[in-house]
């Protein structure tokens, strides 16, 4: 097979071929460490594997001769540089961990690893996560493999946080990464980058190891260019993890077998307030023709009400930044990570943060010091929590009527760098349709379903009930094979 | 609520971030169109709503008091800026 | 005890409340799996979750909140079913999160009370407001280098309870038999080791002054005070400061004081009142605790006995005064050696040898009640050679130093030394007529109305017989012997 072949295959159909010998997992991995070279200029990683991914892809194959591999066994992924990796260096994208190197593998990564995928290398993400952009990382921007075709010169992000990895995968340089979702993080950039995001309900998989942005909404998901190659990622990245308190102690379900192809009877949800005025027609027109397709299968669409939802964003930006303030506190140039010297410790402190966090962190530490300080805390912080539980409980109200939710991931296509930079508030707003279902710990999937016209992705949003991602695996096979989303970004055979 | 030069300054003093003097008027005001567009809740009557205080609907789980971690020191400090002696430096601190 | 200090503007009141971090007993840290000895190599008890590597998460340690609870019931207090954990936000290089998980508006025990027995045999009830598991920091040592601070994070994460009093005491002494009966309880509930010298407990006082009858005014923490002397000491001082404030018609600031123990002051911790605002919130690394009454109520029934329940028994039965009972049971140690010598005997015998004879010699040989000069039941069996009249209860003193230098029976010390005592009436009877004999004159004064003599003629007998004579039989005789 040419290398072109061997990177342009779903996760499944490596693995397929792995399994018939068509190729070898360093055959495997060596075109996509090759694809890597070439679409350097994506600047999609921070740090590059290929010894240590070349090493796993000989052991990968023996034990695929030995007919011992395991269910990813051999096939080669990006890592997104949140996961904590034993002896790799793991920056969350940030001057303050520049130079930081676990001792310690995260769950996920360590869960993937077992399952005998081959990690080519950390990609990158906005700084700490906190972004919609992939911006704000202090390795530079990502560029989106996607061009405007009115503008193809324009460099457009991949979206963020989870941008490196989207790019990874759209570009086919991994057939699958890792992404982790706090806001939208993994289902926006999914849907810039014309592929396929899950994040799992908030407990699904272990947060220990990766590093915190905001502990009560980040939860680590997979991004991949098929639905069936997200649920075969899953498979090995969840699990109960009894060093995450938050982990829910529930067994994981056969997420391939829930792929039926049936949904016949399935009631679908379409909030109301989910169509603001300013939502583009074509936006409007792609979520219609997602509504229609799910119909034809045999699924009745289902007006609900999420009244709440409009504070999701106020609620949500007191909240992330509020934890994140607290779990950033303890980058203060102590036992890792960078120091600037001062003649005080506190002095110390000051510099370092100040030189080691980028502008985005600093004003989100600095929100979330504000709204937590004496006598704020309620006007703030207990007010958000509060309206979180309004959230929520709009879902759960919705779930008595339906059994999905469809939506739009994002309300635009991938915009250029450098858009949206001068105020952070409208920067918030490409959150506006993922960040209530991160509030309420729901799981939600983003599948790309359309072209704009001015031919860059547009993705769809499933939101599921807790734990119940079979379901929304199940609506969103079917949707990918009503959307036949095929296209591809420019120069990859598309 | 619009944040001044001295209560920015104080929030930054308050999460050990040096800033500079000629940014605080800036930083006044980005902060507080933010605190100004979250302010948006005040609307809600959230009267007898309980604040949201997990989305895990799970029970604290516990674990058994057995020593299975630690004794790396190595590990501890390998990543650490300052050291010597298995202790981790920083500027004195003057009780 | 004086409650009352005299000042130039008329009578001031002591206001004291204490906040008491007792280290509970444990194998594992509050939210970790490494160890909590004290005095091992820096940094050799520390996980990647104590050290606040990226991404760790932490998860509860069970026994800690068995304590916890535990140590609620034993001061008699609420349990709460359900409890939070809050991080409190603040820089230190000893605090490696940038926070310290502890809880704050919804703690594990709620209000309690602690009994003082005071020295004079009264008892003063103390409140408690509440107690709560938290995290402790690291360790600082400023002493190692000219520029440098050394950090230690051994102790960081192991588990703490904080007990907090209400307001309630109102002088020095108060507070340090406070202190003292908290340690007890926690010794006999085996939830902390309190030992104050290695830090496993340690106290912050409140303290401020008032007019008697007056409200609350404003009350300064002393911290760093590690043993009941200098709590003592911190707190007169402290009030006195305050008063002396006071009448200059200065004001007092809420603020955190260090104790000095060298120069026996309190002096203001400036580094401390810099922006003291911990950003509470509820950590959201894990959910709330939730207990089951069935848990609760299964812990209190297996509840030890505890020193207030002992001390009622001892009064009850073994006929104690309160005193001495509150003695006994402030350590467990003693109030079982108590009862070891005192079972089946006279018990007030036995407080009197334990209290007295025995704590002396103790003290004096520098031995403790684990590893006693005597074992209780040599003491008993000392004791039931009094009751029985073998030994008096002068020879038994002589018989007790022989038992502590030889480690003997005291049986086996008085058979060969012969220092059983003199019973035989007959015997008694020669002795008595031979000092009668040798003392007409003084016989003819006592007969003549000198009532004081007799007690002479005792001891001429007791001193002629070696101190062996049966006292009671030698009164007996010789009264009768001088009025016949």
């Amino acid at each position: 097979m040419s290398p072109t072949q061997l990177t342009g295959m779903t996760l499944r159909q490596a693995r397929d071929g792995l399994l018939k010998k068509s190729f070898s997992a360093v055959e495997l991995v060596e075109s996509h460490i090759d694809a890597i070279a070439t679409h350097s200029q994506l600047n999609a990683f921070i740090t590059e594997t290929p010894d240590l991914a070349r090493a796993q892809a000989v052991k990968a194959d023996e034990r695929l001769a030995r007919q011992e591999g395991g269910p990813l066994e051999g096939l080669p992924i990006a890592m997104k540089d949140l996961f904590c990796t034993e002896g790799v260096r793991t920056t969350a994208a940030s001057r303050i961990l520049g130079n930081f190197v676990p001792p310690y593998e995260s769950t996920v990564s360590a869960n993937l690893k077992q399952a005998g995928a081959v990690m080519l290398g950390k990609t990158s993400l906005d700084e700490f996560a906190m972004g919609s952009s992939n911006t704000t990382s202090a390795f530079g921007a990502v560029i989106n493999p996607w061009k405007r075709r009115s503008d193809p010169e324009a460099r457009l992000v991949p979206g963020g946080s989870s941008g490196g990895s989207a790019a990874a995968v759209a570009a086919r340089m991994a057939l699958a990464a890792t992404g982790t979702d706090t806001g939208g993080s993994i289902r926006q950039p999914a849907a810039f980058c014309g592929i396929v995001g899950l994040k799992p309900t908030y407990g699904r998989c272990s947060r220990w190891g990766i590093i915190a942005f905001a502990s009560s909404l980040d939860q680590a998901g997979p991004m991949a260019r098929t639905v069936e190659d997200v649920a075969m990622m899953l498979q090995a990245m969840a699990g109960h993890d009894p060093k995450d308190s938050t982990s829910a102690p529930i067994a994981v379900p056969d997420f391939s077998a829930a792929l039926t192809g049936d949904i016949r009877g399935l009631k679908i949800g379409v909030p109301k307030e989910y169509r603001p005025s300013g939502l583009s027609s074509e936006m409007v027109k792609l979520w219609d023709d997602g509504i229609d397709m799910l119909k034809d299968a045999g699924a009745t669409p289902v007006e609900i009400s999420l009244p709440h939802s409009k504070y999701a964003l106020a609620t949500y930006y007191i909240v992330a930044p509020a934890e994140c303030s607290s779990n950033l506190a303890r980058y203060d140039g102590v036992r890792y990570g960078l120091r600037v010297e001062g003649k005080t410790l506190d002095e110390m402190y000051a510099k370092t943060r100040a030189a080691g966090f980028g502008t985005e962190v600093r004003r989100r530490i600095m929100i979330g010091t504000y709204v937590l300080s004496a006598g704020y805390y309620d006007a703030y912080y207990a007010k958000a929590q509060k309206l979180r539980s309004l959230i929520a409980r709009d879902f759960q109200q919705a779930f008595e009527l339906v059994d999905v939710i469809l939506t739009p991931t994002a309300p635009t296509p991938a915009f250029a760098i450098g858009d949206n930079d001068e105020d952070p508030v409208t920067m918030w707003l490409n959150d506006i349709f993922t960040v209530p279902t991160s509030l309420a710990g729901l799981p939600g999937l983003s599948l790309p379903t359309g072209l704009s016209a001015d031919g860059l992705p547009l993705g769809l949003q499933l939101i599921g009930r807790p734990f119940d991602e079979e379901t929304l695996l199940r609506v969103a096979g079917v949707l990918e094979k009503a959307a036949a989303f095929t296209a591809l970004p420019p120069g990859l055979g598309g | 609520m619009s944040l001044d030069k001295v209560a920015v300054k104080n929030i930054a003093s308050l999460a050990r971030i040096e800033v500079r003097d000629e940014d605080l008027d800036g930083l006044a005001v980005e902060l507080s169109n933010i605190l100004r567009f979250v302010e948006q809740l005040a609307e809600v009557n959230t009267d007898g709503i309980a604040p949201m205080t997990s989305v895990a609907h799970l029970e604290l789980p516990r674990r058994s008091d057995q020593v299975n971690d630690g004794g790396y020191v190595e590990r501890v400090l390998a990543n650490a800026p300052e050291q010597q002696d298995g202790f981790f430096l920083v500027p004195k601190v003057v009780e | 005890m004086s409650m009352v200090i005299q000042g130039e503007t008329g009578d001031w009141e002591m206001v004291i409340g204490l906040e008491v971090h007792a280290q509970v007993t444990s194998q594992a840290k509050l939210f970790s799996g490494a160890a909590t000895d004290f005095g091992r190599p820096p940094n050799s008890q520390v996980s990647l979750v104590d050290a606040a590597m990226p991404g760790m998460l932490p998860v509860i340690n069970e026994q800690c909140i068995y304590q916890a609870v535990r140590t609620g019931l034993g001061l008699r207090a609420v349990i709460n079913l359900t409890s939070v954990f809050a991080r409190k936000n603040y820089f230190y290089a000893d605090l490696p999160q940038g926070y310290q998980i502890s809880q704050y508006e919804q703690p594990i025990v709620g209000e309690g009370e602690v009994v003082l027995d005071m020295p004079d045999g009264s008892t003063r009830r103390v409140g408690i407001e509440r107690l709560h598991l938290e995290q402790d920091a690291g360790k600082s040592l400023h002493d190692q280098h000219p520029t440098k601070s050394f950090i230690d994070l051994n102790r960081s994460g192991v588990a703490l309870m904080e007990i907090v009093s209400k307001p309630d005491m109102r002088c020095p002494e108060e507070a340090a038999v406070y202190v003292a009966k908290l340690r007890s309880i926690l010794r006999y509930l085996g939830s902390c080791d309190g030992n104050m010298a290695e830090g496993s407990l340690r106290c912050d006082a409140n303290v401020s002054v008032r007019k008697p009858g007056e409200g609350l005014r404003t009350r300064a923490e002393i911290k760093n005070v590690n043993s009941l002397r200098f709590l003592q000491q911190a707190i007169e001082y402290e009030a006195r400061r305050q008063i002396d404030l006071y009448e200059e018609g200065g004001q007092v600031v809420q603020e955190t004081r260090l104790f000095d123990a060298n120069k026996g002051e309190t002096r203001s911790m400036r580094s401390k009142e810099h922006a003291h605002d911990y950003r509470y919130f509820p950590d959201p690394d894990l959910l709330p605790l939730t207990l089951t009454p069935a848990y609760v109520s299964a812990i209190k029934a297996d509840l030890p006995e505890l020193p207030d329940q002992k001390k009622e028994r001892f009064v009850r039965e073994y006929c104690l005064t309160p005193y001495d009972a509150g003695v006994l049971v402030a350590e467990q140690a003693n109030a079982d050696f108590f009862e070891t010598v005192a079972k089946g005997r006279d018990a007030k015998l036995a407080c009197n040898w334990v209290t007295g004879d025995f704590a002396a010699v103790m003290n004096r040989l520098g031995r403790s009640i684990e590893d006693p000069p005597v074992t209780a039941e040599h003491l008993g069996q000392l004791i039931d050679l009094i009751a029985d009249n073998t030994i008096s209860g002068r020879i038994a003193k002589e018989v007790f130093e022989l038992m502590v230098e030889t480690g003997q029976a005291p049986a086996v010390l008085v058979e060969e030394r012969g220092l059983k005592q003199v019973t035989d009436s007959g015997a008694i009877e020669a002795a008595i007529d031979a000092v009668l004999t040798a003392n007409s004159g003084k016989v003819s004064e006592y007969r003549s109305g000198k009532d004081k003599l007799f007690g002479f003629f005792v001891g001429q007998v007791m001193k002629n017989t070696g101190g062996k004579a049966n006292p009671a039989l030698v009164n007996d005789v010789l009264r009768k012997k001088l009025e016949g």
